[in-house]
């Protein structure tokens, strides 16, 4: 019973991890049809900026306060650098969908690389308060702090993104766009403006994980982004593209799936159940299981 | 006489190596409906979206003497064109209320639109998906009559829909065409006649007849010749 409970909230912080990775590149893959390969960057960039943050207020054993500084530092960071992607990569290319492969891949890769020249290719130690390493006793079941971290994270962020897309005008604006982006625009409204704040916000989410992965996982490396993002995309596949349901719930299922049976089958094979259940669903349920709503 | 509002002149389509339109030209009253008429698949559709800049175009489209030939249809639709395209093109999954707000530009008129379509007013919270085909196109329609337009470009608003509706949709039409110009496609021969006083016919993507709808509606030979089909005497 204990070993349930802990592999379902590891699971679920796992879950949380995809879901932050996953929200901003569903939205823009709906809205937009782009498939930012870049999107993992964005992870790295928040992970990154959290540990040269938190490790410069507080050396190896930072505060909370310090670490809650990291991660919002994190959080902006990939906000600010999804905008600087879109307006300048992205942007130009709307439509040609093989030159956008191109660059955001190119761009991943450059990325990937500029990290390993600065931080190297080890993975570094992630600084954190003790307290993040320890557990809590939820009805009587020790759960790890970590994993609680992330749910309430991830969960805070669905919530967030729910309200967003159900009670702003951008948010209209994305939900529309997602069924006939033309009719959006034939309605007279700029659509490139909900482009660039859906790109800020998904880098934010993404970044965010990055920031809270650091914590999670104990140490960040320069390839964590890009491993995430092959996950995300997964999600994102199952979930229905444009989402944010069907990704929460995609994320649930791909984290707790992957948990269990690494740990009950073998150390892997949770890994193929999830590429198993990705190609059941592009076979079954091409539109994924959201089918094009957006929240 | 009020001068021409859209000046359409050799307006040229390409899909790839197929040419959609081959130099149309013609022009749209300030007042009253234009009518463009023509078979299945002769161009109607892919002339309103290349105006509209929905499609890349070569020649030229003059609108209230400003060049607005492939200019973003964002910014075409705030200078003030309305667009009702073919098929509704309603968000489905969001409601009538939704749709209607996602419309909405500088000052929107819902007493206008609530007064045309009073079942509308009453269905706010409704999923658009889940309307009739009538109620969708009023939705549609509306999303356009909620703002102040200079010109309404409508394609064929009647289709698919019960003579009942029909009705409907042809009285707000003549509506709202007492105050805005309007360019519309429509097949329906009866709600041309009721509408339309300029009329212009294509024909495998060129320019067949241009003049007037009655004139044309009114000689058998040459509705059946343009259209192939009998004109029903208005
Ligand atoms: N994007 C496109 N690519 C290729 N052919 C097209 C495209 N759009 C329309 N067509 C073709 O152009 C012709 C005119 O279409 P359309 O303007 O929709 O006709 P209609 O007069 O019925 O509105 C049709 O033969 C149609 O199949
Ligand atoms: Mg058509």
């Amino acid at each position: 019973m204990t070993t349930i409970v802990l592999l379902a909230v590891t699971g679920l912080g796992l879950a949380a991890l995809y879901f932050l990775a996953a929200s901003g590149l569903t939205l823009v893959f709906g809205l937009a049809d782009v498939l930012n390969l870049a999107h993992g960057l964005l992870v790295s960039v928040g992970a990154y900026t959290a540990w040269v943050t938190a490790t410069s207020l507080g050396g190896s054993h930072p505060s909370t306060r310090d670490i809650a500084i990291a991660v919002v530092a994190g959080t902006a960071a990939g906000a600010l650098a999804a905008t600087v992607v879109e307006v300048t990569m992205i942007r130009p290319l709307y439509q040609r969908t093989f030159e956008q492969i191109l660059i955001t891949v190119g761009l991943s890769l450059a990325g990937v690389a500029l990290l390993q020249i600065v931080w190297g290719t080890q993975p570094l130690t992630f600084p954190k308060p003790a307290w993040t390493a320890t557990v809590s006793t939820i009805a009587g079941m020790a759960v790890p702090n970590h994993s609680l971290i992330l749910i309430a994270a991830a969960a805070t962020v669905l919530i967030g993104l729910t309200l967003f897309l159900r009670h702003t005008r951008i948010g209209l604006i994305v939900r529309a766009g997602v069924q006939d982006r033309e009719m959006v625009i034939a309605l007279g409204v700029n659509v490139r403006t909900a482009f660039t704040v859906v790109f800020a916000i998904g880098g934010a989410a993404a970044a965010l994980g990055g920031a809270l992965g650091g914590i999670y996982f104990g140490a960040i490396d320069p390839s964590q982004g890009a491993a995430l993002l092959i996950f995300a995309i997964g999600v994102v596949i199952i979930g229905g593209k444009g989402s944010i349901t069907g990704t929460a719930v995609a994320a649930t299922v791909v984290g707790l799936l992957q948990q269990f049976v690494n740990y009950y089958a073998a150390a892997g094979a949770g890994d193929l159940c999830v590429i198993a259940l990705l190609a059941a669903v592009v076979l079954v349920r091409p539109q994924g299981l959201a089918g094009g709503k957006t929240a | 006489m009020t001068g021409s509002l859209l000046q359409v002149r050799g307006l040229s389509v390409r899909a790839g190596s197929l040419q959609l339109l081959h130099g149309i030209s013609f022009d749209v009253a300030g007042h009253g409906t234009t009518v463009i008429l023509g078979r299945d698949g002769a161009g109607k559709t892919t002339t309103l979206r290349a105006i509209l800049g929905q499609l890349r175009s070569s020649g030229s489209v003059c609108f209230a003497g400003q060049e607005v030939a492939n200019m973003p249809t964002h910014a075409l639709v705030r200078m003030g064109i309305g667009y009702v395209p073919e098929d509704r093109r309603v968000f489905p999954d969001l409601t009538v209320a939704e749709n209607l707000r996602l419309a909405e530009r500088d000052r929107p008129d819902y007493d206008r639109v609530y007064t045309l379509f009073p079942d509308l007013a009453q269905r706010g919270k409704q999923r658009a998906g889940t309307l009739s085909g009538g109620q969708q196109q009023m939705v549609s329609l509306a999303r356009a009559l909620l703002n102040d337009n200079r010109l309404l470009v409508i394609d064929e608003p009647t289709k698919g829909l019960s003579p009942a509706v029909v009705t409907t949709v042809t009285a707000a039409l003549a509506a709202v065409a007492r105050t805005v110009p309007v360019l519309l496609v429509e097949q329906n021969l009866q709600v041309v006649s009721e509408l339309a006083h300029g009329a212009v016919v294509v024909n495998a993507g060129r320019l067949a007849w241009t003049g007037n709808t009655r004139a044309l509606l009114h000689d058998a030979q040459l509705t059946r010749t343009l259209l192939g089909v009998a004109a029903r005497r208005p």
